[in-house]
Order: structure tokens, then sequence, then C-alpha cells
């Protein structure tokens, strides 16, 4: 009988497996020495970004509450990740998103309209993944983690420099898709972010009941990936943690897994009722620790937030939330005729028949209603 | 709406009244506890019973289904909520693989007498994967009991017979119809589950349905009635086991039938329906069997959902697409003037 020496394979040693671990504290860079050493330009730049942000979150609420929008994922209290999210991105990477990160979408350079066909209800996904190298918002929790290190993997197998980012929640790290997307981004070691924003509720559960790890990014060490933890409402910490998880990546290191601590000010979408689960004052703890305010005061102690960058972001802020209004204050016209297109690439004939009975269907609908005028 | 009681509410007295019963009974899911579950349904059984009783559990289908199998196996009576059809999907190997087979390869020793209840169907206005109609996967697979309630009455009896039930019950509930109201007082149930019952009864043809479209073929047998048609309307309420009785006695008297759902048509429980029907009352039969269905896409968006679903105006082009004697009649006058 051989033998197996452990040798054969580089494999850290026990000792090196603490330095998968997060830290006791999760990482800040507000409020800290760290802040003033990071770039006055790309701080300034995070700061238009969270106002704007912040501007969308309200617009599509409004709008949503208007009827606009069949329903809205909120991400207020959580803008720090999303602005995060988007601005680490290379060209060539990719974005997982769910049904959550809209705004992540539209940092990353999706018009907003076609970001919300999900949620106007128009149609699924109103924009086209490979342009913009956004996956399709994900609804099915967890799901779409294993599609984040199949698309990293193929292409490293290509040769192509492309890095994975997918956003996931609390909740969803309970879900299997979670775990195996882990392992295979660990065993592939392929190129791949996981951004877990813990925002601490899955719609009513909280947090301690979804788990009992010390952290979600604990969860990293199981599998051989290093994990992150930090403060998800300090934009500049967010960016930096995921600036370097990103490069890592990059460098051909492996994935990581970062979790951000933040706060989901909303209820879980307009149609949730959050007050039966938690209480005005854990709100109002959190809304003290806003992301944008707690920005906004590390600019004004640093005297970077002259009048002119505040009213520059706030007046981009406004354009494209009047954008927002007149683009989605009207009746979306989508054809339904859309049914039938893009269910296979060449149609059944059974789905042609199916096609031909609306259209004529809806003919004779036409037709009565015109037999009125 | 008038009436008392919402559908909602009578399954939410349903869990109650079998929790009271039956110290076994054990419902949890995602949402379930202090929320009361995202439809409400479970609506202050956390507070009652307990959290041991009515518990949140993490966020995982398989792992929900998975430790129901367990305390199934342990002798418990698990009732488990899947928030919306199409997230019930990563519970499906436990599904497929253990809680439909589990009394067959231990020759009875293991039976699985777990109620999964499951929100079912469209019309709601709902975003991607939130209005699936998933029966076909699920009368599919041997030794899961199938059910869907279409009234106030039926939500409460079927409800608690599917927990008294010592085999597995996908529980389908019509989430388009969980704020229609009756006048109700709960009752025991009687019969088990399995029986289809005449909701109105027509001597010209026969709409066998169930859930969501019950409203919808009642809606068209008023219709029809004015145009001459006497049609009978048939609720399942149990697609597995089918109660071929019921139907075919119906068929025969009427010699026309047309199914109704809203899944999906190709491969669907209508097709098995229509089947069947072909099989048993063939020599009563006046026209074949038609079928009134979704169609076979992906459930579209919420602004194109209403022509994807089955509504009266589909439902009354297919009885008169019957062939009816007075319309043949109409043809041999058209060709012979
Ligand atoms: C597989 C699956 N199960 C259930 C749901 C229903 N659902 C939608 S959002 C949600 C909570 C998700 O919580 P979390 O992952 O923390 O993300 P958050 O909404 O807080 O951003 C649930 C249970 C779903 N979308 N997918
Ligand atoms: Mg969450």
């Amino acid at each position: 009988m051989t033998v197996v020496t452990a040798a054969a394979e580089p494999r850290p040693t026990i000792a090196d497996h603490t330095t998968l671990l997060p830290g006791d504290e999760p990482v800040r860079i507000l409020g800290t020495d760290q802040a003033s050493t990071i770039d006055s330009g790309l701080v300034r730049g995070l700061y238009r970004q969270l106002v704007l942000g912040r501007r969308f979150n309200r617009q599509v609420t409004a709008l949503t509450k208007q009827g606009r929008l069949a329903v809205y994922p909120s991400t207020t209290g959580q803008e720090a990740c999303q602005v995060g999210a988007a601005a680490v991105l290379g060209p060539q990477d990719w974005l997982f998103p769910t049904y959550r990160d809209t705004l992540s979408v539209v940092l990353r350079g999706v018009d907003p309209v076609e970001t919300l066909t999900l949620l106007r209800g128009d149609w699924h996904t109103g924009y086209d993944s490979r342009v913009h190298r956004v996956a399709p918002l994900c609804t099915p929790l967890a799901t779409h983690c294993p599609h984040a290190v199949g698309l990293a993997h193929a292409a490293r197998l290509r040769g192509d420099d492309v890095v994975t980012l997918a956003l996931v929640g609390d909740g969803a790290t309970s879900e299997g898709d979670f775990h195996e997307a882990l392992n295979f981004a660990a065993v592939y070691q392929s190129p791949t972010v996981f951004f877990v924003q813990n925002n601490r509720y899955a719609i009513s559960v909280p947090l301690s009941k979804q788990t009992a790890a010390p952290s979600l990014a604990h969860k990293g060490i199981g599998y051989g990936i290093p994990g992150v933890l930090v403060d998800g409402n300090d934009v500049l910490a967010v960016h930096t943690v995921l600036t370097e998880a990103m490069e890592r990546a990059r460098a051909g290191g492996g994935p990581t897994l970062v979790e951000a601590l933040t706060y989901r000010i909303d209820a879980h979408t307009n149609a949730d009722d959050a007050t039966r689960y938690r209480t005005d004052d854990e709100v109002a703890f959190w809304q003290e620790r806003d992301p944008v305010t707690l920005l906004e005061r590390h600019l004004r102690e640093t005297g970077m937030l002259d009048s002119d960058t505040e009213r520059r972001a706030r007046d981009a802020a406004e354009e494209m939330a009047a954008d927002l209004r007149t683009r989605l204050g009207v009746d979306a016209t989508p054809d339904p005729m859309d049914l039938f297109r893009h269910v296979y690439a060449e149609q059944t004939p059974q789905l042609r028949e199916q096609q031909t009975r609306l259209a004529a269907e809806l003919a004779a609908e036409s037709e009565l209603a015109g037999g009125g005028q | 709406m008038s009436g008392s009681t919402t559908m909602a509410r009578a399954l939410n007295t349903a869990l109650r009244d079998a929790m009271r019963a039956d110290p076994t009974v054990h419902v949890f899911g995602e949402d379930v506890g202090q929320l009361g579950g995202v439809f409400r349904i479970t609506d202050g059984l956390a507070a009652e019973f307990g959290e041991d009783r009515c518990a949140d559990t993490p966020l995982a289908e398989a792992g929900i289904l998975g430790t129901a199998v367990g305390m199934a196996m342990y002798g418990l009576r698990p009732v488990v909520e899947m928030q919306f059809d199409a997230f019930a999907y990563p519970a499906f190997e436990q599904l497929v693989d253990h809680v439909a087979k589990m009394r067959n390869r231990t020759r009875g020793n293991l039976p699985m007498p777990i109620t999964i209840r499951v929100p079912y169907g469209g019309g709601i206005g709902g975003v991607e994967h939130h209005s699936d109609s998933s029966e076909a996967y699920y009368v599919h697979t041997p030794g899961l009991h199938v059910v869907s309630s279409a009234t106030v009455a039926d939500a409460y009896g079927l409800l608690r017979q599917s927990i008294a039930s010592d085999d597995p019950v996908i529980f389908l509930e019509p989430k388009r119809l969980y704020w229609t109201r009756e006048d109700w007082a709960p009752q025991a149930p009687v019969e088990p589950i399995g029986r289809a019952v005449v909701r109105r009864s027509g001597t010209s043809v026969v709409l066998v349905t169930y859930g969501q479209t019950v409203p919808v073929c009642m809606e068209a047998a008023a219709l029809a009635q004015a145009d001459g048609r006497d049609v009978s309307v048939i609720d399942l309420r149990s697609l597995v086991p089918f109660d071929e009785e019921t139907v075919y006695a119906a068929v025969r008297r009427a010699g026309r039938a047309v199914v109704v759902h809203e899944a999906s048509g190709f491969a669907g429980v209508g097709a098995e329906i229509a089947a069947r029907i072909s099989e048993n009352c063939f020599h009563h039969l006046e026209a074949p069997v038609l079928r009134v269905t979704g169609f076979d896409v992906p459930y579209p968006p919420p602004m194109l959902e209403r022509h994807h679903l089955p509504g009266t105006d589909r439902v009354l082009d297919a009885i008169e697409r019957l062939q009816w004697a007075d319309d043949i009649e109409r043809a041999w006058h058209a060709v012979s003037a």
C-alpha cells in the first residue's frame, strides 16, 4: 500500500487556517486615521453615488406607492453596499445581483427603466446581460451563486481576466446553493467574490434564527475561503475590502467571502409590515448609523464637502429622479406576443398554434372595441 | 365582498384546530412564526402554541422538508409551508426521493404524515417566480396526495383532512382566492380526501376544474346558461386520489366535457383527466374532451398575465366548440341554402 503524503498537495497548515477567519470587529475606515489616506477623488465619487442611491430608493418607493411598480424591495440604509459593489467592478467583470440589488445594477451603468422592468412588471429581465455583464436579478434565493462561480470558472478556462461578484442576503446564506457555490469556488479557485449584505432580517426572520455561527463571514473557513467582516454602512470600508477581494481573485488568489453588517431601513418590500417583527427603537438606532450621513459627516469634518460638491451631487440625483418620474410615470405597453417569442430558440408547433390563437383573440377584442365607436 | 370569513382565515382556523386536537402537529417554515406567514395563514399560532409548535426555520426549503421527514419518522405530524409555489423547488429532491417513497420502500414501516402547504397560481400581479402552478410535477410523483381548495369551507375541511392523513399531502392554496369570503362556521370534516364535488349541476356539458379556476368556471356556467347551455361544474378538490365516479357519472349524463386549469396544458393535469374520460366514457361522448389551460410558456410578468390566464371567454369559447347539434343543423342549412 502506498502512503500518500499530504505534501503532494500544497495546503495551508492548520495554523494558516486562522488567516481565513474574519476579525472580531468589522473593518471600519470612517472615523479612523485611515480615512484620510483614501484618494479624495474616489471619496467624492462615492459620495455622489450615495446621494444618487438614496434618491433612487426614495423615488422608486414613491413611484411604487403610486402604483407604477408592482413591488419594490428597497435598499434604503444599504446604499454603501450597493455603491461599493458597483464601484469595484472592472468593465469586463460580472455582477450577479438579487431582486434587492437594482441600485447596484443602475450604478453599474444599466438604464434604470431597463433595470426595473422586473418590478414594474412589463418583462422579467429588461437589460442585456451580456452587454452590461450583469446577470438577471435573481429571486430564487442563492440560486445565482453557483452561476457566478461557473461564469468565473469559464472565463478562467478561456484565459480571460474576469472576476464575478455575487450579491446575496443574510437569509439566503442558509440555502444549499450558497454552500455548494462556496465549495465549488474554493475547489476551482474561481475568481469569485461573495458579498453578503447582512441586513439582519430575511423578511421577518432575524439573523439569530438563521445561523448559530459567530458571523456569516465565518462560513468561509469550512470551505477554505477567507471570510472578511466589514461595516456595511461605511462606504470607504466596503469599497476597500471589496477592492482587495476583487484584486486577490484577479491575481489568482481564489474566492473571498465578504460579510457587510448593515440594515434594511424600509420594510422587506412595500407589501410588508415590518412593525410586526421589529421595534422603532431598532430602526432609529440604525438611522443613527445611516451610510449617507456617516460619509457626509466625514466630508464635513475634513473640509471636503464644499457647497459646490454637495450641490452637484444633489442636482445629479434630482435629474435622475425626474427622469425616473417621466419615464416610469407612463404606462408600459408590453406586447402580448412576447409570451411566445423567447420560450425556445425555435418555436414548437404547439406554441405557434397558441400564439395564433391569442393573436386572433386580441384582434377580435380590438374589433369589438372599435365597433363601439 | 360579502360573507363572514376569508379563505385565509379558514386555513388559519384549520391549523389552530388541528394543533389543539393533536399535540404531534408541528407547523414550521419561513416567516410562519412572529409574522404569521407572508399571507398570514399562520397568524397567532406561535403566540398560542409556542415556538416549539410553530417555528420560523432557517431559509432553506430542502432543510425544511428534510427535517420534516426526520420528525415524521419519530412520530410527529409536520405541517410545512413553502412560501410560494416556485420556492418549493429546492425541496424537490427531498419530496420525490424521500417524502413520496418512504412508505413504499419501508413496506409501510415509515409512513410520512406530512402536509406541505403551497400557495400556488397567479392572478395577483406577482413578479417572476411567484405565480407558478406546479401541480403536474406533484401529481406525477407516486406516493403524494395532491389537493386544492376553492371555497372557504373546503379550505378548512381539506386542510384538516390533509393533516390527519397518514400519507404526505401537497396542499395547494389558490392564493388568488385567499381573500374571498363566505359565511362559514368551522365544521369537523366528514369525508376523507379524494371526493370531488358538483358545484353546479347541468345536463349539457361538464366543466371539470379545481382550485383557482373554480370561480372562473362558475361564472362561465352562469353566462352559458343565458345562451341555453345547461352546464355542470365539478370541483375536483383532490387531484390524487382522483374521484372518477363523480366525474364519469356527470360526463356520461351530459356527453360533453371541458377540463379547465391555470397550469400549462402540455402534459398537465387536464391531459390525464381528458384521457381518462375518453377511455371510460367514450360511448357517451358527443364531442372530444377539450382543455382550457394556461399557455405552454413560463408564467408571464404581471402586465401580461391576463393574456395567459384562462378566463370565462376562453371557457365559453371551448363550450361552443363542442359540436352542438344546433350548430350542425345551422351548418347544414348554410350549405344546402
Ligand atoms: C428559494 C426561495 N425561498 C423563498 C423565497 C421568498 N423570499 C424572498 S426574499 C426572502 C428573504 C430573503 O432574505 P435575505 O436573504 O436576508 O435577503 P434580503 O431580502 O434581506 O435582502 C424570502 C424568504 C425566495 N425568494 N426564494
Ligand atoms: Mg436580509
